[in-house]
Protein backbone atom coordinates (compact mmCIF):
# COMPACT_ATOMS: atom_id res chain seq x y z
CA UNK A 1 0.00 0.00 0.00
CA UNK A 2 1.30 3.43 -0.88
CA UNK A 3 1.59 6.10 1.72
CA UNK A 4 -0.28 9.20 0.53
CA UNK A 5 2.20 11.56 2.12
CA UNK A 6 5.12 10.05 0.23
CA UNK A 7 3.38 10.28 -3.11
CA UNK A 8 4.93 13.24 -4.90
CA UNK A 9 5.63 14.07 -8.50
CA UNK A 10 9.18 12.79 -8.14
CA UNK A 11 8.01 9.40 -6.87
CA UNK A 12 5.32 8.84 -9.45
CA UNK A 13 5.65 5.93 -11.83
CA UNK A 14 8.05 6.67 -14.64
CA UNK A 15 6.64 7.24 -18.05
CA UNK A 16 8.42 5.96 -21.08
CA UNK A 17 11.39 8.13 -21.99
CA UNK A 18 10.18 8.75 -25.51
CA UNK A 19 6.80 10.06 -24.33
CA UNK A 20 6.38 13.49 -22.82
CA UNK A 21 4.78 13.40 -19.39
CA UNK A 22 1.21 14.53 -19.81
CA UNK A 23 -0.25 17.12 -17.48
CA UNK A 24 -3.79 17.21 -16.16
CA UNK A 25 -5.54 19.84 -14.12
CA UNK A 26 -8.03 18.44 -11.63
CA UNK A 27 -11.03 20.12 -10.06
CA UNK A 28 -10.34 19.47 -6.39
CA UNK A 29 -13.24 20.10 -4.04
CA UNK A 30 -11.68 18.52 -0.99
CA UNK A 31 -14.04 15.55 -1.06
CA UNK A 32 -13.23 11.90 -1.56
CA UNK A 33 -14.14 11.64 -5.24
CA UNK A 34 -11.73 14.27 -6.50
CA UNK A 35 -9.04 12.88 -4.20
CA UNK A 36 -9.44 9.45 -5.79
CA UNK A 37 -9.72 10.78 -9.35
CA UNK A 38 -6.35 12.48 -8.99
CA UNK A 39 -4.72 9.44 -7.48
CA UNK A 40 -6.02 7.18 -10.26
CA UNK A 41 -4.31 9.44 -12.78
CA UNK A 42 -1.13 9.64 -10.73
CA UNK A 43 -1.00 5.85 -10.87
CA UNK A 44 -0.59 6.24 -14.63
CA UNK A 45 2.28 8.70 -14.32
CA UNK A 46 0.27 11.77 -15.17
CA UNK A 47 1.44 15.04 -13.62
CA UNK A 48 -1.60 16.51 -11.89
CA UNK A 49 -2.18 19.91 -10.36
CA UNK A 50 -5.36 20.86 -8.58
CA UNK A 51 -7.64 23.80 -9.02
CA UNK A 52 -10.23 24.90 -6.49
CA UNK A 53 -12.75 27.69 -6.98
CA UNK A 54 -13.94 30.12 -4.34
CA UNK A 55 -17.52 31.07 -5.21
CA UNK A 56 -18.50 32.78 -1.96
CA UNK A 57 -20.93 29.96 -1.19
CA UNK A 58 -18.35 27.42 -0.08
CA UNK A 59 -19.38 25.71 3.14
CA UNK A 60 -15.86 25.55 4.44
CA UNK A 61 -14.58 28.54 6.24
CA UNK A 62 -17.01 31.27 6.99
CA UNK A 63 -19.31 30.16 9.76
CA UNK A 64 -16.63 28.07 11.39
CA UNK A 65 -14.36 31.07 11.36
CA UNK A 66 -16.95 33.31 12.94
CA UNK A 67 -18.71 31.27 15.58
CA UNK A 68 -16.72 31.03 18.77
CA UNK A 69 -18.17 27.64 19.67
CA UNK A 70 -16.70 26.19 16.47
CA UNK A 71 -13.18 27.47 17.11
CA UNK A 72 -12.28 24.51 19.30
CA UNK A 73 -13.05 22.09 16.48
CA UNK A 74 -10.11 21.13 14.32
CA UNK A 75 -10.46 23.20 11.19
CA UNK A 76 -8.86 22.70 7.86
CA UNK A 77 -9.45 23.53 4.25
CA UNK A 78 -10.19 20.13 2.75
CA UNK A 79 -9.00 21.06 -0.73
CA UNK A 80 -5.59 22.03 0.68
CA UNK A 81 -5.63 18.88 2.80
CA UNK A 82 -6.38 16.71 -0.25
CA UNK A 83 -3.64 18.37 -2.27
CA UNK A 84 -1.16 17.74 0.50
CA UNK A 85 -2.17 14.08 0.74
CA UNK A 86 -1.73 13.76 -3.02
CA UNK A 87 1.53 15.68 -3.19
CA UNK A 88 0.16 18.08 -5.79
CA UNK A 89 0.03 21.83 -6.14
CA UNK A 90 -3.33 23.46 -5.58
CA UNK A 91 -4.40 26.71 -7.19
CA UNK A 92 -7.29 28.39 -5.39
CA UNK A 93 -9.08 30.87 -7.60
CA UNK A 94 -11.53 33.56 -6.58
CA UNK A 95 -14.41 33.39 -9.05
CA UNK A 96 -16.97 35.04 -6.79
CA UNK A 97 -17.67 37.90 -9.20
CA UNK A 98 -18.19 35.97 -12.45
CA UNK A 99 -20.00 33.27 -10.47
CA UNK A 100 -22.85 35.70 -9.84
CA UNK A 101 -24.04 35.08 -13.37
CA UNK A 102 -24.39 31.38 -12.56
CA UNK A 103 -26.40 31.96 -9.38
CA UNK A 104 -28.59 34.74 -10.69
CA UNK A 105 -29.45 33.38 -14.13
CA UNK A 106 -28.81 29.64 -14.37
CA UNK A 107 -29.59 28.44 -17.88
CA UNK A 108 -30.53 25.01 -16.57
CA UNK A 109 -32.41 26.26 -13.53
CA UNK A 110 -32.07 25.41 -9.86
CA UNK A 111 -32.10 22.11 -8.02
CA UNK A 112 -34.13 21.40 -4.88
CA UNK A 113 -33.00 24.76 -3.45
CA UNK A 114 -31.16 27.65 -5.10
CA UNK A 115 -28.38 25.34 -6.23
CA UNK A 116 -27.63 25.78 -9.93
CA UNK A 117 -25.55 22.58 -10.01
CA UNK A 118 -25.46 21.95 -13.73
CA UNK A 119 -24.57 25.53 -14.65
CA UNK A 120 -22.09 25.58 -11.77
CA UNK A 121 -20.22 22.52 -12.98
CA UNK A 122 -20.17 23.82 -16.54
CA UNK A 123 -18.84 27.16 -15.31
CA UNK A 124 -16.09 25.54 -13.27
CA UNK A 125 -14.98 23.26 -16.07
CA UNK A 126 -14.91 26.25 -18.42
CA UNK A 127 -12.78 28.23 -15.95
CA UNK A 128 -10.49 25.23 -15.48
CA UNK A 129 -10.19 24.86 -19.25
CA UNK A 130 -9.02 28.46 -19.54
CA UNK A 131 -6.48 27.84 -16.78
CA UNK A 132 -5.37 24.65 -18.54
CA UNK A 133 -4.78 26.43 -21.83
CA UNK A 134 -2.98 29.31 -20.16
CA UNK A 135 -0.63 27.00 -18.26
CA UNK A 136 -0.01 24.52 -21.08
CA UNK A 137 -1.68 21.48 -19.53
CA UNK A 138 -3.09 18.68 -21.68
CA UNK A 139 -6.48 17.79 -20.24
CA UNK A 140 -8.95 18.15 -17.36
CA UNK A 141 -10.21 15.70 -14.81
CA UNK A 142 -13.05 15.75 -12.29
CA UNK A 143 -14.18 13.33 -9.60
CA UNK A 144 -17.68 13.08 -11.04
CA UNK A 145 -19.52 9.78 -10.81
CA UNK A 146 -22.59 8.96 -12.90
CA UNK A 147 -25.73 9.06 -10.80
CA UNK A 148 -24.08 10.56 -7.77
CA UNK A 149 -25.89 13.90 -7.93
CA UNK A 150 -29.40 14.34 -9.22
CA UNK A 151 -28.66 17.34 -11.43
CA UNK A 152 -25.07 17.58 -12.58
CA UNK A 153 -23.87 14.00 -12.35
CA UNK A 154 -26.21 12.08 -14.62
CA UNK A 155 -25.37 10.22 -17.79
CA UNK A 156 -27.47 12.65 -19.81
CA UNK A 157 -26.13 15.84 -18.19
CA UNK A 158 -22.42 14.98 -18.15
CA UNK A 159 -22.13 15.50 -21.93
CA UNK A 160 -23.89 18.86 -21.48
CA UNK A 161 -21.09 19.95 -19.15
CA UNK A 162 -18.41 18.78 -21.58
CA UNK A 163 -20.08 20.57 -24.47
CA UNK A 164 -21.16 23.83 -22.88
CA UNK A 165 -17.86 24.34 -21.06
CA UNK A 166 -15.99 23.95 -24.33
CA UNK A 167 -13.84 21.18 -22.84
CA UNK A 168 -15.36 18.52 -25.09
CA UNK A 169 -13.35 15.33 -25.08
CA UNK A 170 -10.53 16.90 -23.08
CA UNK A 171 -12.64 16.34 -19.97
CA UNK A 172 -11.95 12.97 -18.38
CA UNK A 173 -13.86 11.53 -15.42
CA UNK A 174 -11.54 8.77 -14.18
CA UNK A 175 -14.00 7.30 -11.68
CA UNK A 176 -16.67 6.52 -14.27
CA UNK A 177 -14.77 6.80 -17.56
CA UNK A 178 -15.51 3.23 -18.61
CA UNK A 179 -19.21 4.06 -18.68
CA UNK A 180 -18.69 7.10 -20.89
CA UNK A 181 -17.49 7.59 -24.47
CA UNK A 182 -13.73 7.55 -24.97
CA UNK A 183 -12.02 10.89 -24.45
CA UNK A 184 -8.96 12.28 -26.19
CA UNK A 185 -6.54 11.38 -23.35
CA UNK A 186 -7.69 7.76 -23.68
CA UNK A 187 -7.74 7.74 -27.48
CA UNK A 188 -4.27 9.24 -27.73
CA UNK A 189 -2.88 6.78 -25.20
CA UNK A 190 -2.01 9.42 -22.64
CA UNK A 191 -3.98 7.35 -20.15
CA UNK A 192 -4.95 3.69 -20.22
CA UNK A 193 -8.74 3.37 -20.29
CA UNK A 194 -8.50 -0.14 -18.87
CA UNK A 195 -7.09 1.26 -15.64
CA UNK A 196 -9.91 3.74 -15.26
CA UNK A 197 -13.11 2.94 -13.36
CA UNK A 198 -16.81 2.31 -13.82
CA UNK A 199 -18.36 3.70 -10.65
CA UNK A 200 -21.98 4.76 -10.74
CA UNK A 201 -24.80 5.60 -8.35
CA UNK A 202 -24.94 7.01 -4.88
CA UNK A 203 -23.39 4.00 -3.18
CA UNK A 204 -20.09 5.14 -1.70
CA UNK A 205 -18.68 1.70 -1.00
CA UNK A 206 -16.55 1.47 -4.17
CA UNK A 207 -14.97 4.83 -3.36
CA UNK A 208 -14.32 3.80 0.21
CA UNK A 209 -12.74 0.54 -0.92
CA UNK A 210 -10.52 2.42 -3.37
CA UNK A 211 -9.57 4.91 -0.66
CA UNK A 212 -8.51 2.03 1.53
CA UNK A 213 -6.49 0.52 -1.29
CA UNK A 214 -4.66 3.81 -1.75
CA UNK A 215 -4.12 4.22 1.99
CA UNK A 216 -6.42 7.19 2.51
CA UNK A 217 -7.97 6.86 5.93
CA UNK A 218 -8.91 10.46 6.60
CA UNK A 219 -11.01 12.32 4.07
CA UNK A 220 -13.97 14.68 3.96
CA UNK A 221 -17.46 13.30 3.35
CA UNK A 222 -19.58 16.43 3.09
CA UNK A 223 -23.30 15.68 3.26
CA UNK A 224 -25.15 17.45 0.46
CA UNK A 225 -22.05 18.75 -1.21
CA UNK A 226 -19.83 21.67 -0.30
CA UNK A 227 -22.07 24.56 -1.26
CA UNK A 228 -24.43 26.61 0.89
CA UNK A 229 -26.86 26.88 -2.02
CA UNK A 230 -27.87 23.25 -1.48
CA UNK A 231 -29.02 24.17 2.03
CA UNK A 232 -32.76 24.87 2.34
CA UNK A 233 -32.42 27.42 5.16
CA UNK A 234 -29.68 29.32 3.39
CA UNK A 235 -31.59 29.35 0.11
CA UNK A 236 -34.66 30.63 1.91
CA UNK A 237 -32.64 33.58 3.25
CA UNK A 238 -31.23 34.32 -0.18
CA UNK A 239 -34.71 34.21 -1.75
CA UNK A 240 -35.93 36.58 0.97
CA UNK A 241 -33.07 38.96 0.19
CA UNK A 242 -33.98 39.06 -3.49
CA UNK A 243 -37.65 39.51 -2.76
CA UNK A 244 -37.00 42.37 -0.34
CA UNK A 245 -34.75 44.16 -2.82
CA UNK A 246 -37.07 43.58 -5.72
CA UNK A 247 -34.25 42.20 -7.86
CA UNK A 248 -31.88 39.27 -7.98
CA UNK A 249 -28.54 40.76 -6.98
CA UNK A 250 -26.03 40.24 -4.21
CA UNK A 251 -22.64 41.35 -2.98
CA UNK A 252 -20.16 39.13 -1.16
CA UNK A 253 -20.98 40.81 2.15
CA UNK A 254 -24.63 39.88 1.63
CA UNK A 255 -23.95 36.20 1.18
CA UNK A 256 -21.57 36.12 4.14
CA UNK A 257 -24.24 37.78 6.27
CA UNK A 258 -26.75 35.09 5.35
CA UNK A 259 -24.55 32.62 7.20
CA UNK A 260 -24.47 34.66 10.39
CA UNK A 261 -26.97 35.28 13.17
CA UNK A 262 -30.73 35.14 13.40
CA UNK A 263 -32.49 36.90 10.55
CA UNK A 264 -35.88 38.43 11.33
CA UNK A 265 -37.90 40.52 8.92
CA UNK A 266 -40.61 42.46 10.77
CA UNK A 267 -41.39 44.62 7.73
CA UNK A 268 -40.85 44.00 4.03
CA UNK A 269 -38.37 46.87 3.76
CA UNK A 270 -35.94 45.91 6.54
CA UNK A 271 -34.63 42.93 8.44
CA UNK A 272 -32.54 42.47 11.55
CA UNK A 273 -29.42 40.33 11.75
CA UNK A 274 -29.01 39.45 15.42
CA UNK A 275 -25.79 37.85 16.65
CA UNK A 276 -26.27 34.53 18.41
CA UNK A 277 -23.03 34.44 20.35
CA UNK A 278 -19.80 36.28 21.10
CA UNK A 279 -17.99 35.27 17.93
CA UNK A 280 -20.81 36.58 15.78
CA UNK A 281 -21.02 39.76 17.87
CA UNK A 282 -17.33 40.42 17.25
CA UNK A 283 -17.75 39.78 13.56
CA UNK A 284 -20.86 41.92 13.13
CA UNK A 285 -19.24 44.77 15.05
CA UNK A 286 -16.84 45.09 12.12
CA UNK A 287 -19.80 45.98 9.87
CA UNK A 288 -21.10 48.94 11.87
CA UNK A 289 -19.88 51.37 9.21
CA UNK A 290 -21.82 49.50 6.55
CA UNK A 291 -25.10 48.90 8.38
CA UNK A 292 -27.23 50.72 10.94
CA UNK A 293 -26.67 48.86 14.22
CA UNK A 294 -28.45 48.35 17.53
CA UNK A 295 -26.96 47.38 20.84
CA UNK A 296 -28.57 47.05 24.26
CA UNK A 297 -26.70 49.15 26.82
CA UNK A 298 -28.77 48.80 30.01
CA UNK A 299 -28.52 45.02 29.76
CA UNK A 300 -26.11 42.62 28.11
CA UNK A 301 -27.19 41.51 24.67
CA UNK A 302 -26.11 40.78 21.13
CA UNK A 303 -25.28 43.35 18.52
CA UNK A 304 -27.80 43.58 15.68
CA UNK A 305 -27.57 45.08 12.22
CA UNK A 306 -30.38 46.45 10.11
CA UNK A 307 -30.40 45.54 6.44
CA UNK A 308 -32.73 47.89 4.58
CA UNK A 309 -34.21 51.28 5.33
CA UNK A 310 -35.87 51.86 8.69
CA UNK A 311 -37.80 54.95 9.80
CA UNK A 312 -38.28 56.05 13.42
CA UNK A 313 -41.26 53.78 13.93
CA UNK A 314 -39.31 50.85 12.46
CA UNK A 315 -36.36 51.62 14.74
CA UNK A 316 -38.62 51.53 17.78
CA UNK A 317 -39.90 48.11 16.71
CA UNK A 318 -36.38 46.91 15.95
CA UNK A 319 -35.17 48.09 19.36
CA UNK A 320 -38.00 46.22 21.09
CA UNK A 321 -37.11 43.13 19.14
CA UNK A 322 -33.41 43.40 19.97
CA UNK A 323 -34.31 43.91 23.63
CA UNK A 324 -36.19 40.62 23.49
CA UNK A 325 -32.91 38.84 22.72
CA UNK A 326 -31.03 40.58 25.55
CA UNK A 327 -30.75 39.67 29.21
CA UNK A 328 -33.36 42.38 29.84
CA UNK A 329 -36.13 40.49 28.04
CA UNK A 330 -38.27 40.46 31.22
CA UNK A 331 -37.45 44.06 32.23
CA UNK A 332 -39.96 46.88 31.96
CA UNK A 333 -37.58 49.00 29.91
CA UNK A 334 -34.33 48.32 28.09
CA UNK A 335 -32.04 51.04 26.75
CA UNK A 336 -30.94 50.38 23.19
CA UNK A 337 -28.30 52.37 21.35
CA UNK A 338 -29.10 52.96 17.70
CA UNK A 339 -25.98 53.79 15.78
CA UNK A 340 -25.89 55.26 12.28
CA UNK A 341 -23.25 54.21 9.76
CA UNK A 342 -21.40 57.50 10.38
CA UNK A 343 -21.09 56.73 14.10
CA UNK A 344 -23.83 59.07 15.31
CA UNK A 345 -25.83 57.35 18.02
CA UNK A 346 -29.04 57.86 19.95
CA UNK A 347 -30.64 55.93 22.77
CA UNK A 348 -34.13 54.48 22.85
CA UNK A 349 -35.82 53.21 26.01
CA UNK A 350 -38.18 50.45 24.97
CA UNK A 351 -40.30 47.67 26.35
CA UNK A 352 -39.02 44.33 25.07
CA UNK A 353 -41.39 42.41 22.84
CA UNK A 354 -42.81 39.26 24.37
CA UNK A 355 -42.30 35.99 22.57
CA UNK A 356 -45.99 36.08 21.59
CA UNK A 357 -45.38 39.41 19.86
CA UNK A 358 -42.94 37.83 17.43
CA UNK A 359 -44.74 35.96 14.65
CA UNK A 360 -42.97 32.91 13.29
CA UNK A 361 -43.14 34.46 9.84
CA UNK A 362 -40.62 37.08 10.92
CA UNK A 363 -37.92 34.44 11.13
CA UNK A 364 -36.29 34.21 7.72
CA UNK B 1 22.31 40.12 -6.58
CA UNK B 2 19.31 42.16 -5.53
CA UNK B 3 18.17 42.37 -1.92
CA UNK B 4 15.24 40.24 -0.84
CA UNK B 5 12.07 42.23 -0.47
CA UNK B 6 9.80 42.31 2.57
CA UNK B 7 6.14 42.94 1.81
CA UNK B 8 3.06 43.21 3.99
CA UNK B 9 -0.37 41.88 3.08
CA UNK B 10 -3.47 42.91 4.99
CA UNK B 11 -6.16 40.20 4.95
CA UNK B 12 -7.85 41.28 8.17
CA UNK B 13 -11.61 40.61 8.22
CA UNK B 14 -11.32 38.31 5.22
CA UNK B 15 -12.54 34.78 5.84
CA UNK B 16 -10.84 31.65 4.60
CA UNK B 17 -10.01 30.80 1.94
CA UNK B 18 -9.66 34.45 0.89
CA UNK B 19 -6.50 35.08 2.97
CA UNK B 20 -4.91 32.09 1.23
CA UNK B 21 -6.01 33.35 -2.18
CA UNK B 22 -4.66 36.84 -1.52
CA UNK B 23 -1.40 35.31 -0.28
CA UNK B 24 -1.14 33.12 -3.36
CA UNK B 25 -1.80 36.06 -5.68
CA UNK B 26 0.73 38.27 -3.88
CA UNK B 27 3.43 35.59 -3.90
CA UNK B 28 3.02 35.22 -7.66
CA UNK B 29 4.37 38.75 -7.99
CA UNK B 30 7.37 38.13 -5.72
CA UNK B 31 10.79 36.55 -6.16
CA UNK B 32 12.28 33.52 -4.46
CA UNK B 33 13.80 34.58 -1.14
CA UNK B 34 11.43 37.51 -0.63
CA UNK B 35 9.41 37.62 2.59
CA UNK B 36 5.74 38.28 3.03
CA UNK B 37 4.08 39.26 6.30
CA UNK B 38 0.34 38.46 6.29
CA UNK B 39 -2.03 40.11 8.78
CA UNK B 40 -5.14 38.02 9.40
CA UNK B 41 -8.12 37.75 11.71
CA UNK B 42 -9.58 34.40 10.61
CA UNK B 43 -8.06 31.69 12.77
CA UNK B 44 -8.39 29.24 9.89
CA UNK B 45 -5.17 30.66 8.47
CA UNK B 46 -3.21 28.94 11.24
CA UNK B 47 -3.81 25.67 9.40
CA UNK B 48 -4.43 26.85 5.87
CA UNK B 49 -1.43 29.09 5.16
CA UNK B 50 1.13 26.58 6.48
CA UNK B 51 -0.57 23.86 4.39
CA UNK B 52 -0.50 26.10 1.34
CA UNK B 53 3.21 26.79 1.95
CA UNK B 54 4.03 23.09 2.25
CA UNK B 55 2.17 22.28 -0.97
CA UNK B 56 3.76 25.06 -2.97
CA UNK B 57 7.30 24.96 -1.63
CA UNK B 58 7.36 28.13 0.43
CA UNK B 59 8.85 28.46 3.91
CA UNK B 60 6.77 29.27 6.94
CA UNK B 61 8.93 31.60 9.04
CA UNK B 62 6.61 32.38 11.95
CA UNK B 63 3.07 32.53 13.23
CA UNK B 64 2.34 35.13 15.89
CA UNK B 65 -1.10 35.16 17.49
CA UNK B 66 -2.01 38.31 19.39
CA UNK B 67 -5.51 38.97 20.75
CA UNK B 68 -7.76 38.91 17.70
CA UNK B 69 -5.00 39.13 15.11
CA UNK B 70 -2.66 36.58 13.61
CA UNK B 71 0.53 37.62 11.87
CA UNK B 72 2.22 35.07 9.63
CA UNK B 73 5.56 35.48 7.91
CA UNK B 74 6.52 33.33 4.96
CA UNK B 75 9.54 33.22 2.68
CA UNK B 76 8.91 32.67 -0.99
CA UNK B 77 10.39 29.50 -2.39
CA UNK B 78 11.41 28.73 -5.92
CA UNK B 79 8.44 28.94 -8.19
CA UNK B 80 8.08 26.76 -11.21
Amino acid sequence: MLSPKLWTTSTMPNTSNDKPQRKAVALVSGGLDSLLAVRVLQEQGIHVEGINFYTGFCVEGHTHAIRKKDRAKPKRNNALWSAEQLGIKLHIIDVSEPYKGVVLNPKHGYGANLNPCLDCKGFMVKEALEWMNKHDFDFLITGEVIGQRPMSQRKDTMPVISKESGAGDLLLRPLCAKLLPETKPEREGWVDREQLLDFSGRNRKPQMALAEKFGFTDYAQPAGGCCFLTDANYSSKLADLWQARGEKTYEIDDIVMLKIGRHLRPKPHFKLIIAREEGETNFLRGYRRSYLSLNTISHSGPISLIDGEANDEDLELAARLVARFSSGREADLVTVEVRQKNGEAKELKVKPLSSDDIPKEWYV
Amino acid sequence: MSEAALMILDTRRLLCPLPVIRTQDKVETMEAGDSLVIQCTDHGVINDIPAWCRINGHELVSIDEQDHEIVIEIRVGKTS
